[in-house]
């Protein structure tokens, strides 16, 4: 028995040594020749819809709104959100109507059988700036650019043991924002000596899916005008457009949370009730 | 049910009248109030009524995804968004039915472990058992099934590989998998076949678990001492000592459940399924759901042809081999006693068992490069080594730990607090219950 | 069970009842998401106003625009219907009440109350839904010249108004404005 005890230890430690070396082997990329991505992981950043109370800041979704609108809308589509969903966002109903106005959407066929174009309604969807993804990445190099509409769900880095376990109890879930905020802010790193760069792409060493992407850097600073005074750099932009497009993938994100709150205390409450009534009635039953 | 003489009386005049023309009530009297229960159960024992609730909740929710769900392939993604965005409480149910599916498996495999440290599987208790592991295979189909309807990428690609699995089968592997996905590839058809199965199967599982609990109550539950019920002392009442016992569980359960659905409820999925299935374009890193991941790390450690059978068919086989090994465990458990409390070196290896199927899951989250495919290999060679070395070799050269008279003599002897006391000492006299 | 079973049985009943009601306020709050989710969603419900433009349609003409998945008829009366329909005694409705959700709900379905109001009285805008069981009626046919449902034999007179037949109210009329002399909104 002892041997087979001894023998079950040696597996262990054999098992955990092979652990640690293939997590070293990770680590010991060469700096040029990268094989995981991204080669950096994400900053952790602070959001207002963090946490158990966490609730959209209205302002910075508005200024989000706003560099979707005059930067990235240019390329990328967002045909899961609907106009009327920007009241979320504190415009009165009016205001989503005049919006909404600004975009031409595709409509009939009318009395003729001829497709026509009109002014959007707010129960329409944004359009997309493309015609079909063909004609998307026809425009862009063979690459169409991703829908934004779950972009914030549909990108998250891998945190890694024992990080993810970590998450259950600090609640973390902003890896998409996270991500978004990181990509925006991460041209500005020159590659490593040596590292060879696609032509028609640019590193970026928080890119998820290799060193580099094909879209160039998109925001620079004082190229979007901000109303309320807020700060016109690529680091503000790059925060505002994230927790806007996070709202975008996650509408209900704050319903969710306040009906959650109210969940987990009648839970523990009733939790405590039932309890008590198990000892009760376990109270002359030795067990 | 329970095999015993029935003590149900209806009170009333329309229950007798019922009671003398169909007695259902008294089925459920007999069933779920008056039948006895070891008084020993512990909470690992309370995971049979949570899997029940979990079924339901499933079910429920299910149904009424279905009613807003668009089972086709050009639509099935925008309906899931649109279940998310502008069904009313949508977003909750959605969430309920996605997360409820991790928790059902938490559930059952909490459930599994239970039966297996506390040797639940020995005879009589060997088609209780068998009609679990059927159950449980119905849950990995429907659960399969069920996350390829959202039509994300990982949906698509997980059903490419799956279904990929039975082109390893000799001659008619790819004629298997043209019938099952009706078509060459992963497509509308597929979709349609999916969702049809994916609404029948948790039926099929309710029926199954009716089965399960008639089996149950036929030969009773075991208990963690594994010692059969002698006397009616060894016993309590299912209602109220199980079902508030079994309540307060399921209501702790329930609070983590909450917990993951308001607050984390991403968190056991993929982030690429909320890209739209595309066909033409694979995930860099294609991965199950967490349920799946210690047999998936299973089926790529086999990277060698073993004699005439090829790597791909004989990591299939791997797989497929690690849940049928559950069906013969009754069989492969040579020991003649029940329960892990007194088998020492059992319940080390059982423990190990435990870690090493976590391991397994780990390693099935990791790209299969490296030293991870050794690991694997290793764990899955662990996997196998203990139910067809460790079970029944073991059973033959452990020495037990003395065993208690019965579940009364167990209980008394742990609530004195210590496990000195001889054999047959201080019996009982203040027996209570 | 021994003779301490009966000790407090106040301050045990309270906990069991306490329990119970708890477990059944947390039961009916969670069929509430299931029963919620059966409303009209938010896409359906922005759906619900229209805007029609109906310049195109000269006295005589109808058009039929679809709200809230009903057909709305749309039209713009002649001036023979307008006056066959202001002959009418009003003892001769089978249903006296406008059916107007633009005016108060007890209006007398006189012709003016059924129309667009004062200077647009050639103007018609109705659900067309048939009171009896919800067919749609045919337009300009049946003994009063205004529309025929063809399922059970319903006769509506120029106005909209049931005047034979098993439907027991006038054709509704929805909420709607004119926006401008040639766009109406409904809903």
């Amino acid at each position: 028995m002892k041997k087979i005890l001894n023998g079950l230890a040696a597996i262990g430690f054999l098992l955990a040594g092979t652990a640690g070396a293939a997590v070293a082997a990770e680590e010991a990329n060469h700096a040029a020749e990268p094989t995981h991505f991204p080669i950096h992981k994400p900053k952790e950043m602070d959001w207002t819809f963090a946490g158990p109370f966490g609730t959209f800041d209205k302002g910075q979704l508005q200024r989000g709104l706003k560099i979707y609108k005059e930067v990235c809308s240019a390329c990328h589509s967002m045909n899961l959100v609907a106009f009327r969903t920007l009241e979320d966002l504190g415009y009165s109903e009016a205001q989503v109507k005049a919006f909404a106005a600004e975009y031409e959407v595709q409509d009939g066929p009318n009395g003729e059988g001829e497709m026509f174009t009109r002014k959007a309604l707010p129960g329409d969807h944004f359009p997309s700036p493309f015609p079909n993804t063909a004609a998307a990445a026809a425009a862009n190099g063979g690459a169409a650019p991703p829908d934004f509409s779950l972009i914030a769900k549909a990108r998250g880095v891998e945190r890694g043991f024992p990080t993810f376990v970590f998450d259950i109890f600090t609640m973390y879930a902003s890896n998409g924002p996270d991500y978004i905020h990181a990509l925006l802010t991460g041209y500005d790193e020159q590659p490593p000596a040596g590292m060879e760069i696609a032509e028609g792409t640019h590193y970026n060493p928080f890119f998820i899916a290799g060193k580099s992407l094909a879209m160039a850097k998109p925001l620079s600073d004082g190229q979007v005008t901000y109303e309320d005074g807020s700060p016109e750099t690529v680091e503000q932009y790059s925060r505002d457009v994230a927790a806007f497009l996070m709202w975008a993938a996650e509408p209900h994100l704050e319903a969710r949370k306040q009906t959650g709150f109210a969940v987990m205390i009648f839970l523990v409450l009733f939790a405590g009730l039932v309890y008590a009534t198990k000892r009760r009635v376990w109270a002359n039953v030795a067990h | 049910m329970s095999g015993g003489h029935s003590t149900y009386s209806p009170k009333t005049g329309i229950g007798r009248w019922i009671d003398a023309r169909m007695p259902l009530p008294r089925l459920v009297h007999d069933s779920f109030v008056s039948y006895p229960v070891p008084r020993n159960l512990n909470y690992a024992y309370t995971f049979g009524g949570i899997l029940s609730i979990m079924l339901v909740a499933q079910i429920l929710t299910g149904v009424v995804l279905a009613m807003h769900y668009a089972n086709d392939t050009t639509l099935a993604f925008q309906s899931v968004e649109k279940i998310m965005r502008d069904v009313n409480s949508g977003w909750l149910l959605r969430y309920m039915h996605s997360n409820g599916a991790s928790f059902f498996f938490i559930a059952v495999y909490i459930h599994i472990m239970r039966g297996l440290y506390y040797g639940s599987y020995k005879a009589p208790r060997e088609l209780l058992w068998i009609l679990g592991c059927i159950i449980y295979l119905l849950m990995m189909a429907t659960g399969f099934m069920g996350y390829v309807l959202p039509w994300g990428q990982m949906s698509f690609w997980g059903a490419t590989v799956i279904t990929g699995f039975f082109t390893a089968i000799p001659l008619v592997g790819e004629w298997v998998q043209q019938l099952l996905l009706g078509g060459f590839a992963v497509d509308n058809p597929t979709l349609n076949r999916f969702f049809a199965l994916h609404y029948l199967l948790p039926f099929m599982i309710a029926g199954v678990v009716v089965l399960h609990v008639w089996a149950l109550h036929v030969t009773g539950q075991t208990n963690p001492t594994g010692i059969e019920v002698k006397s009616k002392t060894d016993t309590v009442a299912f209602t109220p000592y199980a079902t508030i016992k079994d309540g307060f569980a399921m209501v702790v359960f329930l609070a983590v459940f909450a917990y993951f659905i308001f607050y984390i409820p991403n968190f056991l999925g993929h982030p690429d399924n909320y890209i739209q299935a595309d066909s033409l374009k694979t995930p860099a890193h294609i991965v199950p759901e967490w349920y799946y991941l210690p047999f998936y790390a299973i089926l790529r450690a086999v990277t060698f042809n073993i004699g005439p059978i090829d790597s791909k068919l004989g990591g299939v086989l791997a797989m497929f081999g690690s849940i049928a090994v559950l069906f013969v465990v009754p069989w492969l458990d040579t020991s003649k006693v029940r329960s892990a409390v007194y088998r020492p070196w059992y319940k080390l290896f059982f423990w190990l068992f435990v870690i090493n199927a976590i391991f397994l899951g780990w390693l099935g989250s990791r790209p299969a490069e490296g030293a991870y495919v050794i690991m694997s290999q290793l764990a899955t060679l662990y996997y196998f080594a203990f139910f067809l070395v460790i079970m029944p070799v073991l059973g033959l050269i452990e020495p037990p730990r003395r065993l208690p008279n019965s579940i009364t003599e167990a209980v008394l002897e742990k609530n004195k607090g210590g496990s000195a006391h001889p054999a047959g000492a201080n019996a009982a006299p203040e027996t209570r219950g | 069970m021994s003779a301490t079973d009966t000790s407090e049985p106040n301050r045990r009943d309270f906990l069991y009842v306490a329990t119970g009601m708890a477990g059944a306020v947390g039961a009916a709050a969670v069929a509430w998401p299931f029963i919620d989710q059966m409303r009209p969603d938010a896409s359906t419900l922005a759906a619900s106003s229209v805007e029609v433009d109906v310049s195109s349609l000269t006295p005589g003409m109808s058009l039929t625009v679809k709200w809230r998945g009903k057909p709305v008829f749309i039209r713009n009366r002649t001036p023979e219907e307008i006056k066959a329909a202001q002959e009418v005694p009003m003892a001769d409705l089978k249903d006296p009440v406008a059916r107007n959700a633009n005016i108060s709900s007890d209006a007398q379905a006189t012709d003016i109350d059924r129309t667009a109001g004062e200077g647009k009285e050639n103007w018609l805008v109705m659900v067309g839904v048939c009171t009896h069981l919800g067919c749609v009626p045919l337009g300009q046919q049946g003994d009063f010249g205004g529309w025929f449902c063809p399922c059970h034999g319903s006769h509506y007179d120029t106005a909209g108004r049931i005047r034979k037949g098993p439907a027991p109210e006038n054709l509704h009329i929805p909420n709607f404005q004119f926006l401008s002399n040639t766009t109406i909104r409904i809903g």
